[in-house]
Parts: structure tokens; sequence; C-alpha cells
């Protein structure tokens, strides 16, 4: 029993660490229809900048999150003005070759700038603790990391469907040109849920850094993983990407318990079930 | 017009000849490793190296100049390494091969060597195997199980008797597991289970409960340098397996220096066995480090591929000294066997048998430095150690 408990925990911390990387590629893909496989570059440049601001600059924990969210937007802003406008509603073969290649160039920036070696975000005291939970003991990181996940999970839900802006969104993305032509300023409501978009990635990036560590690689590295993630709960669905990360982190986290050899045997084994029971994700939208 | 080709072909030939035979005094070395890529850090040290090699004993060997020429491989990839090989050897013409990160690499240059004539200075990749495949392969750096062996004896003589081995399910992790459990139930212990983990897990919290659950009061682990490690070393510190008191023990390439300021505190009172630690005390690493930091461009980006590829450059060195500059791949080989000296790691030799590197494996800790850095300090010493996976085959 205690050891079943102790799974849950770790498949719930991880689970949440991979929703809160993920809902911003899921939002991207969803709401504004393009493939960004640079997703994951955002988060790393996020995880840069939290590392430089909280281990060279000696700032805390909080503002070094909050520094890397505001830095990455900005310098997202130009690259969306540039590159992303010109792929909004092409062909996905397009976007992939894009964002794939704006993935490289961040690879080879970083390594030239920062080296190939892995950049940590140190914590504090407070949270990088073990802290005994009656059956185990955890880091606490990682229940901060779970009440992260349950935050950026309210508030985006609460965005989308209880606000003025989450109504133009919806609109725009069920018709853009209907929208644009009853006033909704389509462009606008692009470049902010971009700018979500960026700002989410980066806070995974960030506090999620403890699993996938920061490293020039980490945008290749993980594609896969936040790719399968978006696709198993259905793009642009929240309640779809909260389920799957959650489903397959239990999945990966138990399977890596009782059979590690099998790898992830596990996990490819239920996205492809997942995916033929439900070729759209659990909460898709039929296109 | 076919006659005036005819001589342009001959002039052309002609100035080549002239200007091969006025170089002919350069005597060329290639170098094959990742210089680009995820582990470009690897080839920067192979590079430097050769660099603070060349500066502490001069560009010259006898009179003649020796040149350098790179060519990077960024990951394992037997094809290219062979296509690269051949290059360097007809195009370029070098008399010696140098470098190459990873094993299949390596294998994949061997049945080029006799009908080039060149010998292959292998700087790093470390399977026993390798040595095999040519006679005129000459090895510089350690193997998995030379530096893994020593591990068996110092468990049991901690008062250790049941350890779980985990680990990355890939040729090196597998030949580390080997290696242990040899050395292991040789010296009395057992290994109560052997996990293989999947080289890309990112959460290891389900191995810790695995190593928790099983009993064992230590873990065995071998893992990749880079992310994997830093996953594996945080998740054993935040499940609460040291505050538990279960040991931790692993062959040097997951404490090496590179790594260490990512891993932090959490790395404190990991043991670690190894041939070189930047920190090993001695004139002749002294003088090394200052090169080989000046070379690499950051102490903390030196680690332990720059002492394979400066041990490499006098093991080339000695050859042209004994082929006084001409090509003759069997003699050079020849003359490095059972060559001593005494590397910056301490003192080694060439095996004249297995032409693969006899040297002192170190057991080390990791500690604080005054400086609040943490370093790999050598505790213990296990002389002159061979490739225990050749010595049996």
């Amino acid at each position: 029993m205690q050891t079943i408990l102790s799974i849950a925990i770790d498949a719930f911390a991880y689970g949440m660490a991979l929703f809160i990387i993920c809902i911003g590629l899921s939002l991207t893909m969803g709401l504004m229809r393009v493939v960004n496989l640079a997703h994951g570059a955002f988060a790393m440049i996020a995880g840069y900048i939290a590392s430089y601001a909280a281990r060279d600059l000696g700032l805390g924990y909080a503002v070094a999150i909050f520094l890397a969210i505001i830095g990455t937007v900005i310098i997202s802003i130009p690259i969306e003005r540039l590159l992303y406008r010109r792929i909004y509603g092409k062909p996905e073969l397009i976007q992939v070759l894009m964002t794939i290649g704006i993935t490289f160039c961040v690879i080879g920036i970083t390594n030239y700038f920062f080296g190939p070696t892995l950049k940590t975000i140190p914590l504090p005291g407070s949270l990088s603790q073990p802290v005994d939970i009656g059956f185990k003991t955890i880091a606490a990181h990682r229940l901060f990391v779970m009440a992260c996940g349950g935050v950026v999970a309210g508030g985006l839900w609460f965005l989308i469907e209880r606000t003025d802006f989450g109504i133009k969104l919806r609109a725009t993305v069920d018709n853009a040109a209907m929208a644009d032509a009853l006033g909704v300023r389509t462009q606008v409501v692009y470049a902010i849920s971009f700018a979500i978009a960026i700002g989410l990635a980066a806070l995974g990036g960030v506090v999620g850094a403890e699993f996938l560590p920061i490293e020039p690689y980490y945008a290749l590295r993980y594609m896969v993983t936040f790719l399968v993630v978006v696709s198993v709960g259905g793009a642009g669905s929240i309640p779809g990407a909260v389920v799957a990360c959650l489903l397959l982190g239990a999945v990966d986290t138990t399977g890596r318990y009782l059979m590690p050899e099998f790898g992830n045997f596990f996990f490819y084994a239920a996205v492809i079930a997942i995916v033929c029971v439900f070729p759209r994700g659990f909460f898709g939208r039929a296109q | 017009m076919k006659a005036s080709k005819g001589i342009l072909g001959a002039a052309i030939g002609a100035l080549l000849l002239g200007s091969v035979s006025a170089y002919a005094d350069t005597i060329k070395v290639g170098i094959i490793g990742p210089f680009s890529g995820p582990f470009a850090l690897q080839g920067k040290n192979f590079q430097a190296g050769v660099e603070a090699y060349m500066a502490l004993n001069g560009k010259s060997v006898k009179g003649h100049d020796i040149e350098v020429i790179y060519r990077d491989l960024p990951a394992a990839n037997p094809a290219q390494s062979r296509a690269l090989a051949q290059e360097l050897v007809v195009k370029e013409k070098v008399q010696y091969l140098g470098g190459v990160y990873f094993t299949p690499d390596a294998m994949a240059i061997t049945p080029l060597l006799k009908q080039a004539n060149t010998p292959l200075v292998i700087f790093n990749a470390a399977t026993s195997a390798i040595m095999t495949q040519s006679p005129l392969v000459v090895r510089t750096s350690f193997t998995t199980a030379q530096t893994t062996s020593p591990l068996g004896k110092i468990a049991t003589e901690r008062g250790v008797k049941k350890v779980i081995s985990a680990v990355s399910d890939y040729g090196p992790g597998v030949d580390a597991e080997a290696a242990f459990k040899k050395a292991f139930e040789a010296a009395g212990g057992q290994v109560v289970e052997a996990i293989r983990m999947p080289l890309n897990t990112n959460d290891f919290s389900p191995i810790m409960q695995r190593v928790r659950d099983s009993g064992a009061e230590a873990v065995f682990a071998f893992l990749p340098s880079g992310p994997t490690t830093l996953g594996f070393v945080k998740a054993y510190n935040e499940t609460g397996l040291k505050q538990a008191g279960i040991k931790f023990f692993a062959p040097g390439d997951l404490t090496q220096e590179s790594d260490l300021p990512a891993l932090g505190d959490g790395a404190v009172g990991l043991l670690t066995t190894f041939h070189y630690a930047v920190s090993h005390d001695s004139p002749e690493n002294k003088k090394f480090v200052e090169a080989a930091t000046k070379a690499v461009g950051g102490a903390e980006q030196l680690s332990f591929p720059s002492v394979g590829a400066y041990d490499g450059m006098h093991v080339i060195y000695k050859m042209i000294e004994a082929t006084d500059g001409k090509q003759d791949a069997q003699k050079a080989v020849d003359a490095v066997k059972g060559l001593s000296w005494t590397s910056p790691r301490g003192p080694v030799s060439i095996d004249a048998e297995t032409r693969h590197i006899t040297e002192n494996i170190y057991l080390r800790e990791v500690v604080k430095g005054p400086d609040g850095k943490t370093f790999n300090k050598e505790i213990q010493t296990f002389p002159n150690q061979k490739d225990p996976g050749l010595a049996t085959q």
C-alpha cells in the first residue's frame, strides 16, 4: 500500500510538471493551429534566464521565475512578428519546417554562448528539502510543482471560458474571417495567445527543470514527449491535457517501477491504445 | 588541345609533387572527435589535451614538425568515422590517427589501419574489445571494467554485503554492471537485483523506490554523463535514500569535473573510482592542468578526456621519435609497447601484450573545497591496474 501511494505521488508530480510545459503547446496547436516544434526551445530559453538570474546574479527563485517568463516573452515578440505570422494558417508541413529550423537555431546559439554543460536553477532552501508526508519522503519542490499545475489549469480554464478575451479567442479559433468581420482584432488575439503560450512554456521550463534539466538539446530531447502529450489530450483542450499528463505520467512511472527494462514500452503502448480509441485525443475537437 | 591538356596536367602534377617534397618534413596527425553537438565538451577536452602537450613539449620531434588536423564527428556514427579516417589518410596523408570518443567509431576505423600503414591511438573509446580488432591500436584512456572493478573490494571493505545495481541500458552500462558484479561477488558480496534503466528516463523516483524496496545497503550506478546523471543523483538525495544510509558507488564518469557544478552539494559524499581526477596532487598534473585550462578556456570545463589526449600525444611523439619521421606503423607501435612514463594521472605504462594503458585507479570522494566548490578528492589508490576485460580473453 505504501509503495502504491509513493508511486501515485511520484506519478502525479511528474504528470503535473509535464502539464505545465505542454499546455502552452496544446494552446498553440489547438487554438492557433500552429504546430510549434520550437515550444521546448522557449522553455529552455526561460531555463537559461532563470539559471542566470538565480545562480549568477544571486536573485531569489520567485524573481528568477518572473524574469524568465517576462524575458522569454520579450524574446518571442520579434520572432512572432517576423517568423510566426508568416505561417499562421499555412499547411502543417511548412509550419513544421519553420519551427524545427527555429529550434536548431536556438540550440546552436545557446550551445555557442552558454556551452554544452547543464545549467541548474538553484532552489530556495524551503523547496530543496525533503519533506516527510507520513508514508514517504518527497522533495518539497515536487509539492510546489503540483500546486503550480493546479493553478495553471484553473487559471487557464477561467481565462478561456469565463472572460471577454476567452470569448474572442474562441470566436477567432472557430472562424477567424467571421470574427474579424464582427470587429474582433484577430491579430491582437493571436499575439496575446502566443504570448500566453510562450509564458506557460517559460514557467514550465523553469519549474520543471528538476525533472527535465536545462541544456542546449532540451528542445529536441523532449520534443516527442511534448507532442505525444498534446495529441493524446487533444490539442487545445485543458481538461484533455490534464488527463493526458496524469495518465501518461502514471503509466510511465508505474512501468518504470515494475519493469524498468521495458523502458518506454508501456508509455508508447498506452499512447497507441488511446489514439486508436480517440483519434483526436481525449477531448480533441473535430476540425 | 589534347596535347596542351596533357602538358597542363603534367605541370600541375609537378607542382603537387614539388609541394609534397617541400613539406615532407611536416608529419601530420589526424584527430577525430566530437567537436560540435551534444558531446562538444569532450571534443574540446581532446583538443585541450593535445594543445597542452604541444605547448609543454614543443611542436617538433627530432627536427620533424608536427601538424595536427582535427575532424569533427558529433555523435557515434561508424560510417562517417570510417569516411573521415579515409579522408585523413588518403587526402591529408596523415601518418598517425588519434582521438575517437565512441567505441563504434573506433571499431569502424580499425580495418583500415593495416592498409593505410597508420597506427591509431585511442584517446577515449572505452570498450575492451577494440584492442583485439587490430595490432596497430594503442589506447591511453581506460575501460569501464578497469575503473569499475576496484569498487567490489571497496564496497565489502565498507561493510556492504548486499548491493542493487542500476545502470543505463546501453553498452557501457551493461559492461559496468557485469564488471561490478564479478568484482563484488569475488569479494564476497551479493548483487540482490540488477536494474537496467532506459537511456531516456527523466524521472528516477520510481527507480529509487525500487532501490529502497530491495533492502540493499548500497546502490551501484552507471549512467552517461549529462541530464540523466543529474536526475539520478537528485532523485537519490530527494527520496531520502541518502538519509536512510544507503551508500552510493559508481565509476568516475558520473562525477566528472565538468558535471560537478550542476550536481552541486547533492554530490557531496558520493564515492567513485576512476583513473584521473583534475585535483590529482603531483607536479606533472599541476603543469598539465595549467596548460590545459588555458587551452580549454575555463577551469570548470576541464575533464578526463583531456588527459587521455595528452598521454595519447605523448605516445604519438614517442612513435615519431622511434621511426624518425618515416611511415612505418608496425615499428611505431612496437616502439611504444612497454613504454612507461609519469602522466598527469600518475605512473602509467603501455601493456606490451594488449597495447592498453596500465594505470592507477583511485577511489575518490566528492568533497566541498574551501572555495565552496565541490571536487573529487582521491582517498585511496589501487596501483597498476590492467584492463580485466582484456586479461580474461
